[in-house]
Order: C-alpha cells, then sequence, then structure tokens
C-alpha cells in the first residue's frame, strides 16, 4: 500500500529540515501507528503524505500502490484514495456539512471518472454513516465545524472518512480533545472501516487511542526518523518506559 | 453541490479572460452625433414623441447640470471623462416602437437569447403554461433549488430603447402597469409628473442631473392599491453600440397595501474604450405597500489589465412614503470596471422599514464604491444592511454607507453588518461607516469584518478532493449566502454561478 523511502523534507519557507530519512512499509490492511514525542515530526509526515505545498521533499520517495504520489497535488491524492482526518478540522463558515460532503464525494467520483452521485442514494449514505458514529442529522445542516464541539469536529472527520472510502488513512492525533465515550464512538467507526483492502496510519502521542483501535505494528519517530519499529507491545512498553529509554537504546 | 460544479464546467468552457457577454448584435443602428446640448436632448425628447412639459424638465435639468462638477469623494481612480465624445442616443433601425414582438429585429430577439432571456418563447407560454408543483425552497442540503418553470415578465432595453415587454395582458388584468418609461410618459403622464424626481430630485447629484436630461428608456411600474404584483417584474438592460451611453431611468410605484418584486440584469459587449452607464432609479412605497428590488450586475468589467469596461455610476432611492411601508435592495455586484451606487432608503412613513444586502464582488483591475444610505425621519422605522464585499486580483472594494436618524425619527433602529473578504495579497477592502443619530432614542449597530481565504481552509477541501477553484467558489459561496437567500429563487442560482465565474483566475 504504502512505501516511504529515506524521506527527507523541510519547511519550503524557512528551511529547516525536519524528516531526515525516514523508511516505513505499511501493507494492505495493516493499521500502523505512529508515536513519538513532540516535535518529532509526526504531524509534518501525515501532511506530507497529503501534499501540503508548505513543505519540500528534498530526497527519497513515498510510493502509494507502487507509484510517487510526490508530483500530485492534494485533490489527486484525495481521489486516489489518500486521507487525512486532522488533528484540528477547519470551519468552513455559511457552508452546510451536507453541502460540503457531497462537494467533496462528486469531486472525488468525477476525478476518477464515475458519475455523479444522485441525491437520493447520497441522502442514504450520509444517514447510514451517521447513525453508525451517533452524529444528529440536523448537526449536518450545520456549516461544517463551525461551532462543532471537539468531539463533534472528530467524528465529522470520521464521517468524512467511511463516506469518502479511502484506500490509505491517516489520522492525526485523532484522540486529542475526546473524552472516553467521545474516544469510543471514534474508535468504533474507525474499527468498521478495517478491511484488506484499506490500512490507516494512527498518529497519535499516546497509548490510550491504541486500547481502541488495536495496531498490527507501531513504530517510533523521533527527531525526523523512525528509530524503533514492532508490535503493539512496543506501545505498551512506552506507556511504562516513556520515551526517554528507546532514545536512549537508539542513540 | 451542483451549482458549483456547474460554475467551474461553465468557467472551463470559456477562456480565462473571456467574457461570456461580450459578444456585439450587428444590427443597423440609429444613432444620434455624439455630445450632449440642446439639441441632442431635443432630438431624444423627439424621437420618444414626448410632450412639452417632459422636455422642459429635461432642458431644465440640463441647464443645472452645466452648472456642476464631477463628484470626487469615492475612492475610485479614472482619468477625466469627456461627455462630449458620447453618444447620447442609439436605437435598431428597424424599430419605433414595436407594436408585438413580431416588429422586433430577429437579430435582438437572438441576442436576447443569448443572454437567456428567452422573450418570444415567454410571450407565446403567457397564460398558457401554470407553474406546476414548483419546486420551490431549499433542498435537503441547504442549496437553492430553482423552480422548474417560473414566469417573469420581462422588459428589455437594447442602448436606448426598450424592445419588448412581456405578459402585458396579463399584468393589465391585475391592473399592473409595466411599460417602457417612454410609453408611460404618453400614456400616464399623470402619475409620470406626479412621481418622477420626487425620490432623486433634478439637481441631486452630478449622474442624476445628467440622467434627467438625457435619459432614453427604462421600466415603470405602477400597482395598484391593494394589489400584488402575479408575478415578479424584470428588466434587462443591454448595451450594445459604440462609444455610447445608457442612461435608463426606472421609476416603480406601490401603491397602498400593494406589494411587486422587480429584478434588474445588465450585460455590455466586450470593448477596448469605456462606456458610462448613468442610470436613475426611483421607488415609492405608500402605506403598508413593499417594493423589492434585485440586482444582478454583469456589466463588462475590462480586461486584466483595466483596459475598457463600464463606468456604472447610478442613483438608486427608494422612499418609504406610507406608514409600515418597506423597501428592500438586494444587489449581486460582479461587473463594471467603476462602480459608484449606492441604493437607499428613505424611511419617512412611520414603522417603515428599509434593507439593503449586497454582494460586491472585485477582480483584475475593478473599483467599487458601494453601499447605502438609511436616513430615518419616521417614527419607529428600522433598517438592515448586510454586505459582503469580495475582493481578488489588484481590486479595491469599498462599503461607503450613512446610517441616520432625524431629531423626530423616535425609536429608529439600524443593524450593520460589512463583511469583507480578501483573496491573494494585492487587492483592497475598505468600510467607511458614517453614523448620525439627533434623537436620543435611535439605536444603530455596526459590525464589520475582515478575513482571508486561509491556506488551511483551501488545503483542507484538497485535501477531501475539492479543486483549488471549487474550493474556492464553495468557500466564497458560503461568505455570502446570508445575501443569496434574499434573492428570487432562479437569480439566486444564477448569482452563485456569476459569483464562481467572476472569480475566475483570482488564484495562482
Amino acid at each position: 500500500m504504502l512505501e516511504i523511502k529515506n524521506l527527507h523534507a523541510r519547511v519550503a519557507e524557512e528551511g529547516t529540515e525536519i524528516l531526515k530519512g525516514v523508511d516505513l512499509t505499511v501493507q494492505d490492511g495493516e493499521v500502523a501507528a505512529i508515536m513519538g514525542p513532540n516535535g518529532s515530526g509526526k504531524s509534518t509526515l501525515s501532511y506530507i503524505l497529503s501534499g501540503r505545498d508548505d513543505y519540500e521533499v528534498t530526497e527519497g520517495d513515498i510510493l502509494y500502490n507502487g507509484e510517487s504520489i510526490l508530483e500530485m497535488d492534494p485533490a489527486e491524492r484525495a481521489a486516489s484514495g489518500v486521507f487525512l482526518a486532522f488533528q484540528y478540522p477547519l470551519e468552513i463558515p455559511g457552508v452546510a456539512t451536507m453541502t460540503f460532503l457531497k462537494t467533496a464525494m462528486n469531486a472525488q467520483r468525477k476525478a476518477r471518472g464515475e458519475a455523479e452521485l444522485m441525491t437520493p442514494e447520497f441522502i442514504r449514505r450520509v444517514k447510514a454513516s451517521a447513525a453508525e458514529l451517533k452524529i444528529d442529522m440536523e448537526m449536518l445542516k450545520r456549516p461544517l465545524n463551525v461551532g462543532f464541539s471537539g468531539g463533534e469536529k472528530k467524528r465529522a472527520e470520521i464521517l468524512q472518512m467511511a463516506l469518502l472510502e479511502p484506500k490509505l488513512c491517516v489520522m492525526d492525533e485523532t484522540d486529542s480533545g475526546l473524552d472516553i465515550d467521545a474516544l469510543k464512538i471514534v474508535a468504533d467507526g474507525v474499527n468498521a472501516l478495517r478491511s484488506a483492502e484499506r490500512s490507516f496510519l494512527v498518529i497519535t502521542h499516546y497509548q490510550r487511542l491504541l486500547d481502541y483501535i488495536v495496531p498490527d505494528t507501531v513504530h517510533v519517530l523521533y527527531k525526523g526518523r523512525i528509530i524503533k519499529s514492532g508490535t503493539k507491545d512496543l506501545a505498551l512498553q512506552l506507556e511504562n518506559e516513556g520515551y526517554a529509554q528507546i532514545i536512549g537504546e537508539a542513540a | 453541490m451542483p451549482a458549483v460544479q456547474e460554475t467551474i464546467d461553465q468557467v472551463r468552457q470559456i477562456d480565462v479572460d473571456q467574457y461570456k457577454y461580450g459578444f456585439e448584435t450587428l444590427i443597423e443602428m440609429d444613432v444620434a452625433p455624439k455630445g450632449l446640448n440642446e439639441e441632442i436632448i431635443k432630438l431624444i425628447s423627439a424621437k420618444k414623441g414626448e410632450p412639452q412639459w417632459m422636455l422642459d424638465w429635461r432642458l431644465e435639468a440640463f441647464e443645472r447640470w452645466k452648472t456642476m462638477e464631477s463628484p470626487d469623494w469615492a475612492r475610485v481612480d479614472y482619468p477625466p471623462i469627456d461627455f462630449q465624445d458620447i453618444h447620447y442616443y442609439a436605437a435598431p433601425k428597424s424599430m419605433s416602437g414595436p407594436a408585438s414582438l413580431d416588429e422586433v429585429d430577429p437579430e435582438i430577439l437572438r441576442t436576447y437569447e443569448k443572454l437567456g432571456i428567452p422573450l418570444r418563447e415567454q410571450e407565446i407560454l403567457a397564460g398558457v403554461v401554470k407553474p406546476q408543483n414548483v419546486d420551490e425552497g431549499e433542498d435537503e442540503e441547504g442549496r437553492l433549488t430553482a423552480p422548474n418553470s417560473s414566469r417573469v415578465a420581462v422588459d428589455a432595453v437594447f442602448d436606448s430603447v426598450s424592445v419588448a415587454t412581456t405578459f402585458k395582458k396579463e399584468l393589465e388584468k391585475a391592473g399592473v402597469i409595466f411599460m417602457p418609461i417612454s410609453e408611460a410618459i404618453r400614456e400616464h403622464p399623470e402619475l409620470v409628473k406626479k412621481y418622477l424626481g420626487s425620490v432623486v430630485p433634478v439637481s441631486d447629484n452630478f449622474f442624476a442631473t445628467m440622467n434627467s436630461a438625457v435619459f432614453t428608456d427604462g421600466s415603470f411600474v405602477y400597482v395598484p392599491p391593494g394589489v400584488r404584483c402575479p408575478m415578479e417584474l424584470s428588466t434587462y438592460f443591454r448595451i450594445n453600440e459604440r462609444n455610447t451611453g445608457q442612461f435608463e431611468r426606472t421609476l416603480i410605484i406601490a401603491d397602498k397595501g400593494s406589494y411587486v418584486s422587480y429584478l434588474e440584469g445588465c450585460t455590455a459587449p466586450q470593448r477596448d474604450e469605456n462606456q458610462l452607464h448613468a442610470a436613475v432609479v426611483e421607488l415609492v412605497a405608500l402605506d403598508d405597500a413593499e417594493i423589492k428590488y434585485s440586482t444582478v450586475q454583469n456589466w463588462y468589467p475590462g480586461d486584466k489589465e483595466g483596459k475598457g469596461g463600464i463606468y456604472n455610476f447610478v442613483t438608486k432611492r427608494g422612499d418609504c412614503r406610507g406608514a409600515n411601508s418597506r423597501i428592500s435592495w438586494t444587489q449581486v455586484e460582479t461587473g463594471s470596471a467603476i462602480t459608484w451606487k449606492y441604493p437607499s432608503c428613505i424611511l419617512r412613513g412611520d414603522n417603515s422599514r428599509g434593507e439593503f444586502y449586497s454582494i460586491a464582488v472585485s477582480n483584475g483591475r475593478q473599483q467599487i464604491d458601494s453601499g447605502t444610505k438609511m436616513i430615518h425621519l419616521g417614527k419607529n422605522t428600522t433598517s438592515r444592511i448586510i454586505s459582503k464585499g469580495i475582493s481578488a486580483g489588484q481590486s479595491n472594494n469599498t462599503y461607503r454607507g450613512q446610517v441616520s436618524a432625524n431629531r423626530k425619527a423616535a425609536n429608529a433602529r439600524n443593524f450593520t453588518q460589512c463583511d469583507s473578504l480578501l483573496i491573494g495579497n494585492d487587492c483592497g477592502a475598505h468600510t467607511v461607516p458614517y453614523i448620525e443619530a439627533k434623537n436620543a432614542t435611535a439605536q444603530f449597530e455596526h459590525e464589520a469584518t475582515t478575513s482571508k481565504i486561509s491556506d488551511d481552509q483551501l488545503f483542507y477541501c484538497m485535501q477531501r478532493g475539492i479543486p483549488e477553484e471549487e474550493a474556492i467558489a464553495l468557500i466564497v459561496n458560503g461568505f455570502v449566502k446570508d445575501v443569496i437567500q434574499q434573492l428570487p429563487m432562479e437569480f439566486a442560482v444564477e448569482a452563485q454561478k456569476l459569483i464562481g465565474i467572476s472569480l475566475e483566475g483570482s488564484v495562482g
């Protein structure tokens, strides 16, 4: 699914190097967790995967289903199946959430040469996904993310993920700002989407989320490189010992 | 959101720099010599078969005009206009007042068809097709949907003359008078004499005075007491002839307890030189009457370098003359090289209400100085102003608004909200409010915001698969939603598309 090879990247404007040779492979259907202390480059990695032009790749490559995606813009990557669940979802005033969902779904369908979704079919899909995420249809008439609580914003992200049916889901600190009930709803939503054809890259600071979304592999990102990889037990080890121990080993 | 998708498709179909309505109609024209003088005014008056009182009125305005100077207080910049280098009258040769559509030059009918106004069809359908199961309102996503069939009576003005007015018979049945003002001067002189110049006096301002001297055509509407006008009334203005100014005059009177909704649309061919449009619109609402006036202004804005385009210097004013009367202005301004326009309300009657809803989009080198005046004179008068300015390219967009309460205007209330949205780093947005309360019980509120489409918002939309230009159109349509909702349904859909097209190429 995803193959990151010796990826070096810097902030386009001022040149600070953030990623210094990331190597990572994610198989079809795999849930890979990326953990690491603050400032290790976790969020940067998510932005570079989704094509944000504030960052510049200086070396290495990102292969998605065997092909480099570095030349594709964010909308093209999205249409090919890359989805980023934002740590801080943006507000779009005056644009009803339903309108946004339909615009996004049809833009992707159009890019892939598929016919536009007719309204009844669209409504049917939204109703089904919203019910699973315990989202009230009334909320979807409100402008996207405007006045949404932290939990509502994150659920709206997962709703978009469910409707857009991506192949590679990158989730950036999805657990931040969620209480335990909201976290369970979000995790259930993600688990329902797990399949042999869909991979996840779950970026998180804490092990807590991984109790609910159980990963196949865990990778520790530190100072722009993956310094250790393992199974879900690695996350537990981090929880008990902190990052210092592993950083010490790697140094 | 198909409206947005359609916008994009439409934009793709035309070249980046191409104005959709930029075509020219080649027909034989009857054009008066250039220049503004007594002879020209007499010629216009004679062409229209006007009575002496009208000619006298014009000549008096002309005498006034010669003593006046062009206003310079607006935040717009343009070289001095040579008023002697303009044709003040141009009319298609084949017609001197058509009795029916059959007498109208087919070229003109084709022009209006290109503009999306099937005059002929509407005439044929008149009285035959009833609005069937009209699917109005919002669909489940809160998007505006257009009714399948809508009936709008249209008066089409081509350069200096009105070429066709549809649905005349049906309107007559309801007692509504809707005709070119040149006809009204002949057929209803008592009404025209009573109301013309009663809202915008002859000497009001430089351009209004000029219009009073040389106005050529425009629409006249009279709705009798207690009548709710059975359909939307609409005028389509088209400047075609080169070096021609358009000076239309519109007069709408809603008698006691009546209601009328009026729409106005404007386009012009693409030309290198600037063309002048100096119109006057007067609205009079008597006791308990309501007038809704909507404009979608899409005059040619000039090219990317600012060459060509219409100078739009317009005086629009409504007089809430009677108690409990109501006037609302809704405008979508996307065209013109320069816009100088302040649709206003004089709230004379007690408990009267004035509203102004505006979307002003500027791109390229366009300059807009627009806003409103709410003059509270009567007791318990209320007004509401919602202005949304969108600036892109190297344009400048100014909101200028005056709200005042007279000493006798007890309990006057105003709410003003001015929001500006900037796209790119080379454009400007300015807000200039004038607020004056001479009555201690008046309550005026003013809110203003300026925002920019952020890179974060754009990235977010693109990450969901929405291409950049479609994302901008989506965000902008969200920004202007409050105002779009005030437009009649078929105009709202049109306006959404137009805004998308106007912002084409605004990021790069």
